[in-house]
């Protein structure tokens, strides 16, 4: 099924926690909602589910309008954060609860459940109760129960946040691989930048009750519509700082004037905002065109094969992620390079001026 | 959040409009109707208007009923919260001991009023009762049928017996509540024992605190059976509470213009002090206590 | 601040503990640097948190000793320790003010108020809640309330360590960042004693000098971050640090050359004749695709995490994953991978071999 979205909204009491929104979600997609907490990602779940109705616009089913149809009447799963299972019933029967429901026969449900099972890695433990495992262990019991429903829109909200780290890498390859067969329309809100980006599929990123921008999920990492949108999709955080250009030159406020190359040859005189990622900082000269500027090092981290330089650029902090392990003292002066193509040029309001040259060949 | 709008589900609500007309907005009425009508008897009734209402207003009687009553309220209050929550905090937090406090508290609930009324007027009898009996042999004068203070205090020791448990219990939820890092925390902060009460256990309980407050009031506000058995609301009208009363005018006087009259006013009296008493606290309780 | 040395310690949950599975934390021997900044990290279940609080005091073990400063506080209670506990869930005194909150450890001690005054001024400087004092802790973000305390525990000078318990779990990822980098500052201007416990590996590499590894109740392996992504002890360290972790090949070794299903693989180091099966263990890191030489690999899936993209593939019926940086083409014809053959480590019953120097 298709599900769409037009012009839906919703208020509160007074406040907009979503702000007019159009989507379409195509057939056996995962599409992801990307947001810090707060950003709306629930509120719009819960629209898409039927568990609120929108204050405007209207939502459709493969073109028929459903809005105001409850949910229950609508071929809809929903996994939580916390992991919810029936406590008192075997995994063998939470998962085959919602096939009781729709009176499948004995044999359709056993063969169900025992392919969901199977998927999920939980064949050993059917005959156990969901709180004797451990909370992968749980939550891979729910998503079974959402996958044998076999809805044709199934939400996930934030299902990895309460499990153990390596245990969420694991289920993030797992998930995409289960939902290629399904068909259904997949739904996953997350804050994290990172998981999304594993996850593959489509994101819309969320800001403030509004989708800042809804494409394939590499697109809108590489080509981010605005600021904001960077910003969400960026962990550690994008570096922003303002730029001049004149007559060819642009200039950093800090009395550093470079010719513009790249993507910033062809923008008009003006100020801007130009903002590139931790990863593309360099702490060494690499090509000739690489802009110098001169930063001190606040503190570093390492994490074993890479270092994370936090730095103070004209009073702005700047983070850089560089390869290699690199012991440098805390308070000394470090000049850092940037490639132009790494540069995305951003209006003073945000809009997107110039996508970064290396983003366009990629 | 708003749920999907769906208007047939008034018709669900029917069958309990039904049930609360006849429960309660019935009767009401008819309270209503007498409070503004006088009678001779034969079921004749005359129009008295509002005379009801102001005599009673004007009522002596009724006035030193409320005082008694506020007295009662007041002092069981300011015995049963401290305690219950003094037992709360006493209370072991797990283990096979939690469970047996936790039974031992709930059986004085689980008894009905009249019998814990009975169980008192005996305990508390000079002649056969073990607490009168032994306060009378140790050489303390108590006949709380005789002296006003001796039946105040049986009355009031009932209640305590009888509702602490219910406050203790009430707090003990609330204790259990607060996850252990508050305490841990404490202990790394060296936090004394009065400052961990003040600053995490007090503040944890308020919610429930509120409702203990609030369910103890109210209920003792109505009061009637306990009192009514161990001393008829006497001696004189020492312990004649505004609930003693009310029967007495109604059923022992037949009285029934002022007596509905007055029992209206007490309903509205009950439902003010409630809310005032409420909003009190739900204020406070965002201030942040 | 202290040096802390653990001797000989071990504790199990159980009254009457009878073989080694019946312990939650297995006999650990070790000495923590006066002034360095360590993480406990593991998977839930692997006993860092009971390490923790035998560490704080809130648990006795049930063998050995824990000592600071050579001064042996076994029996020594949390209060007694003089240290300073972060929680996974704020912390805070709800109906106190931020600023009562910052004070309330030093107040209790009986501090001079001047002192207290100023050092509260500090505190609530670093943790950027200068503007917040007055206001009560009721009604604050989670942000800000683990940021209060993040501050009480940093408040006294004096504290023989200070301890985190997975302080950043309800905090959003935009936010870890700013706590995290602050903590390491105050450790740099401070020189703490500290310690980290978390499941998360960002979080332990980033933030210690030291690691301590868990796993089952025991420690697998203490290292700098380096020595973990380089030379993980054990497969599990391979496993649980990096993401993908580290890819692990069943060969036969024999001198500086590797046979994985009949192909030779040259090794950095010299192992001598290994008896049995070893396994490779190559961080995917240093595993590059390729169209020539190598072992032959059949790609199943290529993932892009926008810095780098992760190759998915198959090698003779393992797993193995390729990370391959930004900017580097991959083509249908690369179907072959090398290793590095200076970050090949060798693996016997799941622990690294040392090998000698060629």
């Amino acid at each position: 099924m298709t599900l769409e979205l037009k012009g839906v909204s919703k208020l509160v009491g007074g406040e907009t926690h979503i702000h007019p929104t159009d989507l379409t979600l195509e057939k056996g997609t995962m599409n992801v909602l990307l947001g810090p907490t707060l950003s709306g990602k629930t509120s719009l779940m819960r629209l898409m589910a039927g568990l609120d109705a929108p204050s405007e616009g209207r939502i459709f089913q493969d073109g028929q309008d459903v809005t105001g149809v409850r949910v229950q009447e609508r071929k809809v799963a929903m996994v939580y954060q916390q992991f919810i299972n029936y406590p008192s019933m075997t995994v063998y029967e939470n998962i085959a609860s919602p096939l009781r429901l729709t009176g499948a026969s004995k044999a359709e449900i056993e063969a169900a459940v025992g392919k969901a099972a199977e998927l999920m890695q939980l064949t050993p433990m059917l005959q156990r109760k969901p709180l004797e495992l451990s909370g992968g262990q749980q939550q891979r019991c729910a998503l079974a129960r959402a996958l044998v429903k076999n809805a044709g829109l199934v939400l996930l909200d934030e299902p990895l946040a309460n499990l153990d780290y390596k245990l969420r890498e694991e289920l993030r390859v797992e998930i995409p691989k289960i939902f290629e067969e399904s068909g259904s329309i997949f739904v996953y809100a997350t804050t994290e930048p990172e998981e999304a980006l594993l996850l593959g599929g489509n994101t819309a990123t969320l800001w403030e009750g509004r989708v800042t921008q809804f494409a394939p999920t590499p697109t809108v990492y590489r080509q981010p519509v605005d600021a904001t949108t960077a910003r969400v999709f960026s962990d550690p955080p994008m570096n922003f700082l303002p730029i001049t250009k004149t007559g060819g030159h642009l200039e950093f406020g800090d009395g550093l004037k470079t010719p513009a190359t790249g993507a910033l040859a062809d923008i008009a005189d003006g100020k801007y905002m130009a903002g590139f990622r931790p990863n593309h900082l360099e702490i060494s000269r690499h090509g000739d065109e690489a802009i110098r500027f001169d930063a001190k090092l606040v503190v570093t981290e390492l994490t074993g094969s890479e270092t994370f330089v936090h730095l103070d650029h004209g009073g702005a902090r700047w983070v850089g992620l560089v390869h290699g392990v690199h012991d440098l003292k805390p308070g000394s002066a470090l000049p850092v390079y940037l490639d132009p193509a790494h540069v995305y040029v951003f209006s003073e309001t945000g809009e997107l001026v110039a996508p970064a040259a290396y983003a366009l060949a990629a | 959040m708003e749920k999907t709008v769906n208007q047939k589900a008034w018709f669900l609500v029917l069958p309990v409009l039904v049930l609360v007309a006849f429960s309660a907005v019935i009767p009401l009425m008819t309270v209503v109707n007498y409070s503004v009508q006088d009678t001779f008897g034969q079921n004749q009734f005359f129009w008295a208007g509002l005379e009801w209402f102001r005599e009673m207003l004007e009522s002596e009687r009724m006035w030193n009923a409320l005082g008694r009553q506020l007295l009662f309220s007041g002092i069981i209050l300011a015995i049963e919260i401290p305690l219950g929550i003094f037992v709360a905090l006493n209370m072991p937090k797990s283990g096979f001991w939690s469970s047996v406090c936790l039974v031992l508290m709930s059986l004085p609930l689980l008894i009905p009023w009249n019998v814990v009324g009975t169980i008192w007027q005996i305990f508390g009898r000079v002649d056969i009762g073990l607490l009168g009996y032994t306060l009378d042999a140790v050489g303390i004068s108590y006949n709380y049928t005789q002296d006003v203070f001796a039946a105040w205090f049986t009355i009031i020791i009932m209640d305590v017996w009888h509702w602490t448990s219910l406050v203790a219990l009430l707090a003990y939820a609330g204790l259990k509540s607060i996850p252990d890092a508050y305490y841990q925390a404490a202990k790394i902060d060296q936090a004394s024992r009065w400052n961990v009460f003040r600053y995490i256990e007090l503040p944890k309980m308020m919610g429930v605190l509120m409702i203990a407050i609030l369910l103890r009031f109210m209920d003792s506000f109505m009061i009637y059976t306990e009192p009514f058995v161990v001393t008829g609301g006497g001696p004189g009208n020492a312990t004649t509470l505004l609930s003693i009363d009310l029967v007495k005018m109604a059923l022992g006087q037949f009285d029934l213009g002022p007596a509905a009259a007055f029992s209206l006013m007490y309903n509205l009296v009950i439902l003010t002090m409630a809310y005032v008493f409420y909003t009190v606290m739900t204020t406070l309780e965002k201030r942040g206590g | 601040m202290a040096k802390i040395t653990l001797d000989n310690l071990a504790h199990s949950y159980l009254p009457n503990p009878k073989g080694e599975d019946d312990f939650a934390l297995k006999e650990l021997n070790h000495v923590w640097n006066d002034g360095e900044a360590y993480a406990l990290l593991g998977a839930s279940g692997c006993g860092k948190s009971t390490l923790l609080n035998i560490i704080s005091g809130l648990l006795h073990p049930s063998q050995g000793r824990i000592l600071f400063d050579d001064v042996d506080v076994t029996a020594a209670t949390t209060a007694d320790r003089n240290i300073a506990q972060v929680f996974q869930f704020p912390v805070v005194y709800d109906t106190m003010s931020v600023r009562d909150n910052l004070a309330f450890p030093l107040k209790n001690r009986g501090s001079d108020p001047a002192y207290v005054a100023e050092r509260v001024r500090k505190i609530a400087e670093m943790i950027g809640m200068e503007a917040e004092l007055d206001r009560r802790a009721r009604g604050l973000t989670a942000d800000a309330k683990q940021k209060i305390s993040l501050g009480r525990g940093m408040v006294r000078e004096d504290v023989n360590a200070l301890l985190f318990d997975e302080p950043l779990t309800v905090i959003d990822p935009h936010m870890k960042w700013e706590l995290r980098t602050q903590l390491k500052s105050l450790h740099h201007e401070f020189g703490h004693t500290m310690i980290y416990v978390t499941h998360d590996q960002t979080e332990a590499l980033t933030f210690a000098d030291r690691v301590v590894v868990m796993y089952d109740g025991r420690v697998v392996q203490i290292g700098t971050p380096q020595e973990l992504f380089e030379k993980p002890a054990h497969t599990f360290v391979g496993y649980f640090i990096g993401s993908p972790g580290m890819n692990v090949i069943p060969a036969t070794v024999d001198g500086t050359t590797a046979t994985v299903d009949g192909n030779a693989v040259p090794l950095g180091r010299s192992y001598g004749a290994v008896q049995g099966g070893a396994t490779l263990g190559v961080r995917p890191e240093f595993v590059s695709l390729t169209d020539e030489g190598g072992l032959p690999v059949t790609v199943r899936r290529v993932e892009d995490v926008g810095r780098h993209r992760i190759v998915r593939a198959d090698l003779f019926g393992n797993d193995i994953n390729i990370v391959v940086g930004e900017g580097r083409a991959i083509s249908p014809d690369m179907n072959r991978v090398v290793f590095d053959p200076a970050h090949v480590n060798v693996y016997v019953n799941e622990w690294r071999q040392e090998g000698e120097a060629v």
